[in-house]
């Protein structure tokens, strides 16, 4: 094959700004309170509205008495479908930017319920107080029908779904035989996972509040993860101008995909204050964030074989996942098990089930963080039954190059990971016996497993201008929903023009703003910080081609340059040196502007496979009579490129392990299938982690150098962190007690009934 | 200071220093007073059903949930929220220690976080990392930055002795 040209502004080494462990540049704001998210702009008259939820699963709405509440003091308005305004038909219209294929919901629309906790009016009053009680006055009444929102009841009635999502790829066709091979392997394991819906819930609840001017346009600050997936959905519903809409989140209380589509309280919100011609905001209830979005509920059976030295044979992963009757929600569960190892017989398959649910949606890691971990856990039990280390099973099975494409990696250091993870763990050369470690009343285990996701990039904008006072500002419509983007952007825009990260505003979270993607799938470094690079390289151009033409210049006739501490200096002679103040001053220039727009180098990713990698180890006690887990250790080793700031893509990698925990052993939403209903819909009975929950957890990144990922050579932190966890953690519980439990999350009732079946 | 009435209940309340007199609704909680009618919106709401702590604030120096308190029953009372913990540009140690160990990411646990620490140093009941990380789990991280909000607090605990 021809070799591919080197990718054009590669970021080159040592860096100064890049790398660092900065501070988060809008920590004061966070720390202070003065950082204001969406429901929390202050506007004179501004009207609350309270969403009244659907108490069925599917069926129609009967009848809407408002009577009742409109008789409460402060209520202005009661929208329902019966009187709600034109709204647009078409479905192309309500679609957004990661809408899957399908119908998207429609609130208000017409008398149809789909499912439970749907809305179906909106209250809008003078005070939130109000509102909220009005709310509970509105009396519904409908016509329910038969609902089916259990998927292990209806796991046979799939269909095998299209390329029906952005970035979505069906599971590449079998190699091999695997089923053939799978029955005739010297060993061989066959197990079935199932694994419970999880709700995002990001402490933020999803609010809107929509500013109606007089002119009739609309200011927006909504909780997204997408300013302008926002502001193009809204002009398409309510057929507006985009003129007419501008939609801003400069902060986002977590996010973790719940934002990535626009949700029904921007709807609503904008609906009201179209129809009074007044200020709005809408913010849902802890219980109506369980009426959207959510990893959806799944089954999967992960059959290996393998000869007595570990070689892998066969491999089957099969993959069943709930969507809605309305959109095919899909995401990549079984393509990654073709990916991570070496095998000649490999046979994927990956189907949806329609429910009476709402549609499920991305949350970190999608896909992976549910598929990965079926696989490492059979790995495990693979690795048991053959008495092999599963760290040696691992390696003895190593992908050098994508064994789905065959296409080389851009770069994997997923062996460093196993190495310098098992090193700072403490990971013996032979692991003891299951149940044989035991510390008073509670029985200690270790676990490992690997992970993957994906280095993705999308084109993105962004502008750079530099004042007369030296500083810089960066703009780009993108977000920082707690990832760390401000500083990162700030960074990397300081690297290029040799400034300090301080003397760098970043501007996001504006539709207004230099077109960025949604901020999702681990993509915003590589997209927007790439961007912004682009932008500042061309500002450094402009600068050195100034700095050479100015009158009684140190740098006339230089060709080539870099820029430190202020500074244009010519590459080869240090000496020679202008401040970049001067430089402007010099050519009279008040602000010097460059826009610029980044996108993937697609020869080379054409040509690879692009990942993040990762090896996490963890510690677990488990009480012997209880059954009570308690998670002690945990060592998370990442290959992930370059990594920008050591600080907040650590704390990257820390969340997600806490995400890891939560999804082993807490994060279970439970339907009550005779109502269709999540019962335990609140923060006191869907689990996640606490403090108390989480020990202190050692990340550790691994060197790894990247030429075709992006010019910034990073692949982003997002998700990586917990596709290993929670397999990790299951590993370590058999490792502990001798019991495998195949449904996540792993709670005490299961492992104690594992304990009493023991022989 | 004197706001528009919000209601019939006569009410004094002391907010980060300021004296107020106000009149609110009997159902007005100390959250949405502090949110909607003093734009103090710094003590966030994550549940409004005293499950996430996001909205802890120092009421007389204790920390309670302040969306399961109602205003009127505060009178007379000081309450301190992350607005009042900085004096002017210097931030409170805990403010600082939080910016400096990274003990956070979306920020909006933050001010319900720093003001449990607070409250939960003046209580004193704390000794080690496993104390800090039991005594804080009324507060609720989703980004789930607990290693470094443990690591931010340990360090402040540490100085004070």
């Amino acid at each position: 094959m021809i070799p591919i040209p080197r990718m054009p502004g590669l970021l080159e080494g040592p860096t100064t700004q890049v790398g660092k462990p900065v501070s988060r540049v809008d920590g004061r704001l966070k720390v202070t309170g003065a950082a204001r998210y969406a429901g929390e702009h202050a506007i004179p008259g501004l009207l609350h509205g309270y969403v009244v939820s659907s108490a069925i699963a599917k069926g129609r709405v009967t009848r809407i008495d408002t009577g009742k509440a409109m008789a409460v003091p402060g209520v202005v308005h009661i929208l329902t479908h019966e009187n709600r305004p034109d709204l647009a038909w078409l479905d192309r219209k309500w679609k957004d930017q990661d809408a899957p294929k399908g119908s998207p919901l429609r609130p208000l629309y017409d008398a149809n319920v789909s499912h439970s906790l749907q809305p179906v009016a909106l209250v809008v009053a003078e005070s939130f107080e109000a509102a909220r009680l009005a709310a509970r006055l509105v009396e519904v009444a409908y016509e329910a029908e038969p609902h089916q929102t259990s998927l292990l009841m209806n796991r046979d009635i799939t269909f095998t779904p299209g390329k029906d999502k952005g970035g979505f790829e069906p599971p590449p066709a079998p190699r091999g035989d695997a089923d053939a091979a799978l029955a005739a392997a010297e060993v061989s394991v066959d197990l079935e996972f199932t694994q419970a819906a999880e709700y995002h819930n990001p402490i933020e609840m999803h609010a809107s509040t929509v500013e109606y001017h007089p002119d009739g346009s609309l200011t927006i600050h909504d909780k997204t993860q997408g300013v302008l997936n926002c502001q193009s959905w809204v002009c398409g519903v309510f057929n507006l101008p985009k003129s007419s809409v501008r939609v801003l989140s400069p902060f986002v209380g977590g996010a973790f995909g719940s934002g990535l589509r626009p949700q029904h309280q921007l709807f609503l919100a904008v609906l009201a204050a179209l129809a009074l011609k007044r200020s709005v905001r809408v913010e849902l209830s802890r219980p109506q964030m369980f009426s959207f979005g959510h990893r959806p509920e799944t089954w999967q059976r992960v059959a290996l074989g393998a000869s007595r030295d570990g070689t892998l044979t066969a491999l089957v992963h099969e993959a069943v996942q709930e969507s809605s009757q309305a959109e095919n929600y899909v995401e990549i569960v079984v393509n990654w098990s073709g990916q991570q190892y070496r095998c000649d017989n490999v046979r994927l398959d990956y189907r949806l089930s329609r429910l009476d649910v709402h549609t499920p949606l991305d949350q970190r890691a999608p896909g992976a963080a549910t598929g990965v971990p079926a696989l490492e856990v059979a790995m495990d039990e693979l690795a048991w039954k053959l008495g092999m280390d599963p760290i040696q099973l691992r390696l003895k099975n190593y992908a050098e190059a994508d064994p789905n494409t065959g296409k080389p990696f851009s770069s994997k250091e997923l062996r460093a990971c196993f190495r310098q993870g098992a090193e700072r763990f403490g990971w013996p050369d032979h692991l003891p016996p299951p149940r044989s470690m035991r510390d008073g009343r509670e029985l200690v285990g270790w676990g490992m497993a690997a992970g993957v996701w994906d280095a993705m990039q999308n084109p993105a904008s962004a502008k750079a201008t530099l004042g007369a006072n030296g500083k810089l500002s960066i703009a780009t419509a993108s977000s920082d929903i707690g990832t760390g983007t401000y500083t990162v952007l700030a960074q990397v825009a300081a690297e290029v023009l040799g400034l300090e990260t301080a003397d760098v505003a970043v501007e996001i979270g504006d539709s207004s703003l230099p077109q960025a993607p949604i901020q999702g799938g681990s993509w915003t470094v590589s997209s927007v910080g790439s961007a912004v690079k682009a932008a500042c390289d061309q500002l450094a151009k402009r600068l050195h081609a100034l700095a050479r033409d100015a009158e009684g210049s140190p740098l006339a006739g230089v060709g080539s340059v870099r820029f430190a501490d202020g500074h244009v200096v010519a590459q080869d002679d240090p000496s020679r040196r202008m401040p970049i103040q001067q430089v402007m001053r010099a050519a009279g220039l008040p602000v010097l502007e460059e826009k610029a727009l980044s996108v993937p180098y697609a020869l080379g990713r054409l040509r690879h496979t692009l990942g993040t990698h990762s090896a996490v180890f963890v510690e677990v006690r488990v009480d012997a009579e209880l059954g009570t887990v308690r998670v002690t250790r945990v060592v998370s080793a990442i290959a992930a490129g370059r990594i920008i700031n050591p600080k907040t893509a650590g704390s990257q990698i820390l969340g997600a392990v806490v995400w890891g925990v939560g999804m082993a052993l807490e994060e279970e939403a439970m339907t009550d299938h005779t109502l269709g209903r999540v019962m335990n819909h609140d923060l006191a009975e869907y689990h996640v982690p606490v403090s108390a929950d989480i020990p202190d957890i050692d990340v550790v990144f691994v060197e790894e150098h990247d030429e075709v990922v992006n010019a910034l050579g990073a692949k982003g932190v997002g998700e990586i962190g917990i596709v290993g966890v929670p397999a990790a953690i299951s590993n370590a519980i058999f490792h502990a007690t001798g019991v495998r439990v195949r449904d996540l999350p792993i709670t005490v009732d299961k492992i104690r009934a594992g304990l009493a079946a023991l022989p | 200071m004197t706001h528009p009435p919000q209601g019939p209940i006569p009410l004094t309340l002391a907010v980060n220093g300021r004296e107020l007199a106000l009149h609110v609704a009997p159902w007005t909680t100390l959250l949405d007073l502090l949110r909607l009618h003093l734009d103090l919106t710094g003590t966030k709401k994550g549940c409004d059903h005293g499950q996430c702590g996001a909205c802890t604030v120092l009421v007389d120096g204790t920390r309670i949930n302040a969306c399961l308190a109602l205003a009127v029953m505060q009178d007379g009372k000081s309450v301190t929220t992350i607005e009042g913990l900085s004096r002017g540009d210097e931030l409170h140690p805990l403010q600082a220690a939080f910016i400096e160990h990274d003990a956070f990411q979306c920020g909006y646990c933050t001010p319900g976080q720093i003001c449990s620490a607070v409250g939960m140093l003046a209580e004193g009941h704390a000794e080690g990392p496993d104390d800090i990380r039991e005594q804080m789990s009324g507060n609720i991280c989703r980004c789930g930055a607990y290693p470094n909000i443990v690591r931010a607090i340990g360090e402040v605990m540490g100085a004070g002795r």
